[in-house]
């Protein structure tokens, strides 16, 4: 075992991202795969400074889910994890696979951003077990995600099937003790031909049927003894709670004296032994997060309960939300607030000091006559201030079918304006790709503009096929977008590669493009700030007594760059215009020169660290 | 719920908010506490708003503080201070660095900066404790001491001894850079000294 880990037996303070890591590698799991997506990536970070198993960033959730599928045909475990949006990406396998079912344990570990910390939507994935077939697992707390996860590939294997572990933020991202347990090793047989069973053209898959439905049922019967759905006993009989996941402890720290029926393994539900609990207490009431899945199976059951009635239907529960909900089921009166909030202004998340993206957006907010079809990632940021120069988000890869039928479908006032799509390098590989194909071949007039930073920057820096390095920093081969392009159709004349910092050239790549009447693809070169291929420069600074308050650097959208003034002038004409004097946060400052691009008067010039301040 | 501290840390990312956090935590841990803590960190590398919480006791069940139930509120950044002030329980406490951070959204004239922060927590009845964490670092010779003077500042208002606290720091530092510790240890104390 590698020295530097825990040993088992150890307590430790873990995520529960890392504890699903260490539960994953504990179980001798041989292969693992993910694409980052808030709250889930840290899994596969961890997982790949495990010795002794195979981790790979995938290019999107599904190929993730295959590679992991196709390690348990040999009786390998295998692990994938990842947002719950990636499920919608990965399920067109799923429904599948849950077909098949596999020979090694196989757990897929799906992260619901409740609360929309950094996401699109809001979704619950616990209807991917209602939907395939399949059970899922909620842990409440690190130590349970880790005794799950690891039970997870046990159960698995015992029914032939993937297992659903399903996190929410307040598990992947909160902290607690967690005593990891001694590794297990796990040996495949090798792969056995079986053409009945894996090659699922209808004959095949129509005998595997009913199979699923017996797995299901033998679930059920599973999950009615399972040690991970346990009632926990209180004196206040008044009402009984079932609850799941982190609501559980929500609901346990509420009403620490009512009877919990706590449910871990909470698809197959086990239904009779809630109908066992219901009757042991006055009323019923089902705390889940979000959808009333457990809820609506318990009610077709038959037995009465309350749940969203009164509870949210939407966002993170806490202890106050739900004693604020069950209050009058109760007959008593909601506690008051405690403070009433003082408003202070917003403070949206920005694009870094010297983002190559705020040279684009400065450029896109400069054109005129544009649509801007958006995609996910840090530049999504680009639709807000001071840029305003994305117009549409939904999905990863997004951006460039919709630019399609944004120029094939415009509307009266559209007239002949120009349809941009902005994409990422990470999106464009995971979902983008197959967009501009169909752009080339379906000659649509719009020109992508490919943000290469040479990472998957929202997430935190991962490596991807753009970055010329693998999930453990080796180096790897690296795409060639330019040639990529090329190979997807687009006419070589109309590919170009722009330093998105030198602005006038960048100005003019986009002008021409967007002019032209064939799809185009403008490619920006430099790497995210917060990776290791980022090289400062020389911080800046304004020299107060050049600078005419012009107000020009601040359209660049910098977070370095603040105002210290304002005025107002009269021009000649009589117009009146808004005056801003600026300063830049010279220690923040990385020199990427932008500002000094937009400022006419010379007043942004090299910084001099004064003596005191080099001597701090 | 008396038995469980719930310990609030706010700041903007990249300030340390989440560093100081752990090392409450781990205070916590070395007397044998149950403890969670949580964040929510997936944008705020991107300038945003981090909030950290810490809660520790004989055993914790919900990660996160409400509003109304924090017994002390560390904020880095001043008007972070008043946007987290309601989730202070009565009677808990407020320790708020007054340094100033506006955002482009503040740059851009969309919004105002607050003329004083910490006399509009005073007004709204909180018990706020305003001071300038980077000046005493800077006197120490480090900005990056703010985290420690932040930490020394609410030492004295946890229910264990501060020396527990300044413990897990010197760990810290003689773990990874022994060359810090002593100057550590001053901005432990120099935050004491603020301690209100």
């Amino acid at each position: 075992m590698n020295a530097s880990l825990p040993a088992a037996g150890t307590r430790l303070f873990l995520s529960g991202n890392d504890a699903v890591a260490r539960a994953v590698w504990d179980a001798g799991c041989r292969v693992a795969a993910a694409y980052p997506g808030t709250p889930s990536t840290e899994i596969l970070e961890q997982l790949s400074r495990y010795p002794d198993i195979y981790a790979e960033w995938s290019v999107n959730e599904k190929v993730s889910l295959e590679v992991a599928f196709g390690a348990t045909l040999a009786g390998s475990r295998g692990f994938c994890a990842m947002k719950h949006v990636g499920m919608n990406v990965a399920s067109d396998a799923l429904m599948t696979i849950t077909l098949t079912g596999c020979v090694g344990g196989l757990v897929i570990a799906v992260a619901d951003d409740v609360g929309f910390s950094s996401s699109q939507n809001e979704q619950d994935s616990r209807y991917w077990g209602r939907f395939a077939h399949l059970p899922v697992l909620e842990p409440a707390d690190a130590q349970e995600a880790y005794d799950m996860a690891r039970e997870a590939f046990a159960i698995s294997e015992r029914f032939q099937t993937p297992v659903i572990l399903r996190l929410t933020t307040r598990i992947c991202h909160v902290k607690g003790l967690v005593t990891p347990r001694e590794r297990e090793i796990h040996v495949g047989a090798g792969f056995e031909k079986n053409t009945a069973r894996w090659v699922m053209v209808p004959a095949h898959a129509k005998q595997r049927l009913p199979l699923q439905l017996e797995r299901e049922a033998a679930l059920r019967d599973f999950a009615g003894e399972s040690p991970f759905n346990v009632v926990l006993e209180g004196s206040d009989k008044r009402i009984g709670f079932v609850a799941s996941g982190p609501a559980a402890m929500h609901v346990r720290e509420a009403f620490p004296d009512a009877p919990l029926f706590k449910l871990g393994l909470s698809c197959p539900a086990p239904i009779e032994p809630i109908r066992a609990f219901a009757a042991t207490v006055e009323k019923l009431v089902v705390v889940e997060e979000t959808e009333p899945l457990l809820e609506t199976g318990i009610k077709a059951a038959g037995i009465a309960t309350h749940g969203k009635d009164v509870l949210p239907r939407m966002g993170e529960l806490a202890p106050p939300v739900l004693r604020e909900a069950v209050a009058p089921l109760l007959g008593e009166k909601a506690p008051p607030a405690v403070r009433v909030p003082l408003r202070v202004f917003p403070r949206p998340p920005t694009m870094c000091v010297a983002c190559p993206h705020l040279g684009v957006y400065f450029t896109l907010s400069q054109v005129r006559n544009l649509s801007i079809s958006g995609d996910i990632g840090c530049y999504t940021l680009g639709a807000g201030q001071p840029w305003n120069a994305l117009d549409t988000c939904i999905s990863m890869g997004a951006s460039i079918p919709m630019a399609i039928g944004m120029d094939k479908g415009r509307g009266e006032s559209d007239g002949n304006k120009r349809i941009v799509a902005v994409i990422g390098d990470s999106t464009f590989m995971h979902m983008g790709m197959q967009g501009l194909l169909d752009a080339v071949y379906n000659r649509a007039n719009i020109t992508v503009l490919l943000l290469d930073n040479r990472t998957v920057g929202m997430t935190g820096g991962q490596d991807n096929p753009g970055s010329g390095r693998d999930i453990h920093g080796e180096g790897a081969p690296r795409i060639d977008f330019a040639k990529l392009c090329e190979a997807l159709g687009v006419n070589p004349e109309r590919i170009r590669v722009v330093d998105p910092y030198e602005l006038p050239t960048l100005f003019r790549a986009v002008r021409d493009e967007v002019k032209a009447e064939e799809p185009s693809v403008i490619i920006t070169n430099q790497p995210c700030v917060l990776i290791p291929e980022y090289k400062r420069s020389a911080a800046l600074c304004v020299d107060e007594e050049k600078c005419t308050g012009c107000g020009n650097c601040v359209d660049v959208g910098c977070p370095a760059i603040s105002v210290i003034r304002r005025g107002k002038e009269v021009k000649p004409s009589g117009r009146e215009v808004d005056l801003a004097w600026t300063r830049i946060e010279s220690v923040a400052c990385t020199g990427c020169n932008l500002c000094l691009r937009t400022c006419g008067a010379e007043a942004i010039v090299p910084w001099q660290r004064s003596a005191a301040e080099v001597q701090a | 719920m008396s038995e469980v501290t719930n310990i609030l840390v706010v700041g903007i990312g990249g300030q340390g908010v989440m560093t100081a956090a752990e090392i409450l935590a781990e205070a916590a841990i070395s007397l044998g506490l149950d403890v969670k803590k949580t964040e929510v960190a997936g944008m705020s590398q991107r300038g945003g708003v981090v909030s950290s919480h810490v809660r520790f006791g004989k055993r914790v069940l919900s990660p996160a503080i409400a509003p109304g139930e924090a017994d002390i509120l560390v904020a880095f950044e001043a008007a972070e201070g008043m946007r987290w002030c309601s989730y202070l329980k009565p009677g808990g406490i407020a320790m708020v660095n007054t340094l100033r951070l506006a955002p482009p959204v503040v740059s851009l004239g969309l919004f105002d900066y607050p003329q004083d922060p910490v006399a509009e927590m005073r007004d709204a009845g909180v018990n706020v404790h305003g001071f300038d964490a980077g000046a005493i670092a800077k006197e120490l010779g480090d900005l990056r001491l703010v985290n420690t003077v932040m930490l020394g500042a609410i030492a004295d208002h946890l229910p264990f001894p501060a020396d527990t606290l300044k413990r897990c720091i010197v760990d810290r530092f003689r773990a990874r850079k022994p060359q810090l510790v002593e100057k550590n240890e001053r901005a432990f104390e120099a935050g004491r000294a603020v301690r209100g």
